[in-house]
């Protein structure tokens, strides 16, 4: 039986992946996903992981070799963080398309400028739409689950995509957690050998990458399209088969207390666990109010996302990323849309804060709810509000 | 070559694994080159191509020219995918996934692709040491976006980018030596090849590939459309840029220098640069500042050559002599 240690979370993320045995790991180092990194690199160098360590000379080549290595069947992870996936945001495009199962974990930091080590989503914001499978991951167990479920994911093959883990940088990449790691015997029943149908192999010659006219090109996005969209029920059944083998279920949008509530506040990313406190204090207070946690960033849980506030009336949404003079927080730009044509809908309510490591507090949420309540009954037509900014 | 149809088949195969009915121009000397190139190899290759022509004209979705398994992503990543390609390889068969013996691996770009933009891949794919072989196809130009200056693109040639006009007569930098960047990272092969000498162009395409560790073979390849020059001189073209010594043909292998033909004496430059559109403006000035820049590099490689050739003692094969025009 697996047992619970202490550990830090990047460290026990490594871990992870050293259970799904992967073939190559390229990386480039950048905090705050150094440790995650480095802890490989120890491992293939003492030999308890047999990999292939490519110590690349930029992201954008970490990635390039992630493609190459994907393609002939190998097993394939990287990891990344900020001006990172931002240098090597032109290959992250090429990676879904050519159906390529490869696994990264972004410990989520701010974008320059000003240049900041520390964590909010502006990285992700910037890979939204690059067609990978995205799952956010709260604390340091469900990174662990989830780095052996994207490999799962990805390779299975009504899906073949590369899947994206985040984990908050600092908040959660350098905290020492209760964590439990599967045993190798149970990862290995669990997780099959990387079966990729169309390897590059001199027996078998494929032509990968080939360019599109105008003709063919409208239709592999729309394949593209229907690709991902399809994964979310085999993502849900691998998260399912994850539950029966290990006991922790994951579900694309994490309810707390929201059944029922009229106020729900909604939140990505570790922060969300200094929100629940919050949660469980108003409650105790006799507020009807909850909380739901976004787990799957893509596909987006639409009608998962719909059922889960469907006694609300306000629903309170968090970003950690600010889409310049556009519409806010991106988040609650896309949980916008998602209710646009319903019938029944609570009012949205978009709050940006957290940004570049600032912290929000349990005192600070319940403000965020109080404010996002007296928004809401005020009629304000301000589309959002930076929480705690010095304006 | 008298007889050449009785025996060139029994020099090379007569399959190509860079097959015909690609979209290339007509007298394409890169489309001519890869062709030589491949002939030159088994099979057992798997090609990792950067954008540029050679991609486009032989890879419009759902065909290809390419007969064996290729992959392309993107204009500057190609060593870096090739690197992910090997130790793909390299791992698996460790652990004992069944595949293909002695599989080869050869990334493919052109000058912009090699000397710019992925110059940094490259570097790093070199130093870190993997095995693969990376061509470099030198048409001196981006001509796939339609001939604009690269760094590769000669002295005073007149590009898109590098037009001549009042204050400009067109290129206004030397050459990027990329061959000796290559030597400079102590790789166990480095050699230049040119589609006008094609036995010479396989045997070192054969010897990159054949070599454990990374290589690199530096092919001019004359582009009839982006240069301005007649299609039926493409041949021609290839072999003045050996002959005037604008070109150099030599192989670097573990640091030693060897000059591939003896020339006994170069010809003149204009003799290479007045059959080709992109010089014709140029000044009798800009002329001489060519031709002399040209015997220094000339006679630089010629030292290193003789050089290493001294400290090796004797070579074993001297220099081959300048085949009869
Ligand atoms: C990042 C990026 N920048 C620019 C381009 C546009 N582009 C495609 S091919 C090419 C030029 C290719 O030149 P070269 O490598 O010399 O190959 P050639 O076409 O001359 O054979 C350029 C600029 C691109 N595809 N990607
Ligand atoms: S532009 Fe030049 S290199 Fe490109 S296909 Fe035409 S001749 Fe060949
Ligand atoms: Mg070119």
């Amino acid at each position: 039986m697996a047992t619970r240690v202490g550990v830090e979370v990047s460290i026990a993320l490594a871990d992870a992946v050293k259970l799904a045995n992967p073939d190559v790991i390229a990386a480039y180092p950048i905090t705050p996903q150094t440790h995650i990194v480095e802890h490989l690199a120890e491992l293939v160098a003492n030999g308890e992981l047999d990999a292939e360590y490519i110590p690349v000379e930029s992201e954008h080549s970490a990635m390039s070799a992630c493609l190459g290595s994907s393609a002939t069947g190998a097993r394939t992870f990287t990891a990344t963080a900020s001006q990172g996936l931002a240098l090597m945001n032109e290959v992250v495009y090429v990676a879904a398309p050519m159906r390529l199962p490869i696994v990264m974990a972004v410990a989520n930091r701010a974008l320059s400028a000003p240049l900041s080590i520390w964590c909010d989503h502006s990285d992700m914001m910037s890979v939204r739409d690059t067609g990978w499978i995205q799952i956010i991951a709260e604390n340091g167990q469900q990174c662990v689950d989830n780095i052996i479920c994207a490999f799962r994911i990805g390779e299975d093959k009504r899906v073949l995509l590369p899947v994206m883990v985040h984990l908050d940088g600092f908040n959660l990449t350098h905290v020492i957690e209760p964590i439990e790691l599967p045993e190798q015997s149970e990862v290995d029943k669990f997780l099959p050998p990387c079966k990729f149908p169309l390897p590059l192999n001199p027996d078998k010659p494929v032509a990968m990458g080939d360019f599109a006219p105008p003709i063919i090109f409208t239709e592999t996005k729309w394949a593209q399209e229907m690709n991902i969209r399809s994964s979310k029920k085999v993502i849900l059944e691998i998260w399912n088969k994850y539950y029966k083998a290990f006991g922790r279920k994951y579900s694309p949008v994490e309810k707390y207390h929201s059944d029922g509530a009229k106020v729900v506040l909604m939140t990505m990313g570790a922060i969300g666990e200094t929100a629940s406190v919050a949660i469980d204090e108003m409650v105790a207070e006799g507020q009807s109010v909850g909380q739901i946690r976004l787990r799957l960033w893509r596909p987006f849980p639409f009608e998962e996302l719909r059922e889960s506030v469907k006694d609300a009336d306000v629903l309170i949404v968090l970003d950690r990323a600010i889409s310049y003079g556009g519409p806010g927080g991106p988040l609650a730009s896309e949980v916008k849309a998602a209710f646009y044509d319903q019938v029944k809908k609570p009012k949205i309510i978009s709050f940006v804060g957290g940004l570049g490591g600032r912290d929000i507090t349990v005192a600070g949420f319940k403000d965020i709810v109080k404010k996002g309540i007296e928004i809401a009954k005020s009629g304000s037509k301000k589309e959002y509000e930076i929480y705690g900014v010095r304006e | 070559m008298e007889n050449y149809a009785v025996y060139v088949p029994r020099l090379v195969k007569k399959e190509d694994n860079f097959a015909p009915g690609h979209r290339a121009c007509i007298g394409c000397g890169e489309a001519l080159a890869m062709r030589q190139a491949f002939k030159a190899l088994d099979n057992n290759v798997i090609v990792v191509n950067a954008t540029g022509c050679m991609e486009i004209f032989a890879s419009q979705f759902p065909l290809t020219s390419w007969q064996l398994p290729w992959i392309h992503t993107l204009f500057e990543n190609a060593a870096a995918v090739a690197s992910g390609v090997e130790a793909g390889y390299k791992a698996m068969k460790r652990k004992g996934v069944p595949l293909p013996e002695n599989t080869k691996i050869v990334a493919i770009g052109g000058d912009g692709a090699t000397s710019d933009i992925g110059l940094q891949a490259i570097s790093g794919a070199m130093e870190r040491g993997h095995d693969f072989t990376y061509i470099c196809f030198d048409n001196e130009a981006y001509m796939n976006t339609g001939n604009q200056r690269s760094s590769a693109t000669p002295f005073g040639a007149m590009t898109t980018t590098s037009p001549m006009g009042k204050k400009s007569f067109g290129q206004f930098s030397w050459k990027k030596n990329m061959p000796e960047i290559a030597v400079a990272h102590n790789i166990p092969y480095v050699a230049t090849a040119t589609h006008g000498y094609p036995f010479d162009l396989m045997a070192k395409v054969r010897k990159a590939v054949d070599t454990p560790g990374p290589a690199y073979v530096h092919i001019l390849a004359v582009c009839p459309t982006g240069w301005g020059s007649a299609t039926d001189t493409v041949i021609r073209q290839s072999r003045l840029a050996v002959q005037t010594g604008i070109f150099p043909l030599y192989e670097v292998e573990n640091g030693v220098y060897k000059m591939s033909i003896d020339l006994p004496k170069l010809r003149p430059v204009t003799d290479y640069l007045k059959i080709q559109r992109r010089f014709r403006h140029l000044s009798d000035d800009i002329i001489a500042q060519i031709q002399a820049r040209v015997k220094l590099e000339y006679q630089k490689i010629l030292e290193k050559a003789d050089v290493t050739k001294r400290a090796k003692g004797k070579s074993k094969t001297g220099p081959r002599k300048a085949p009869a025009r």
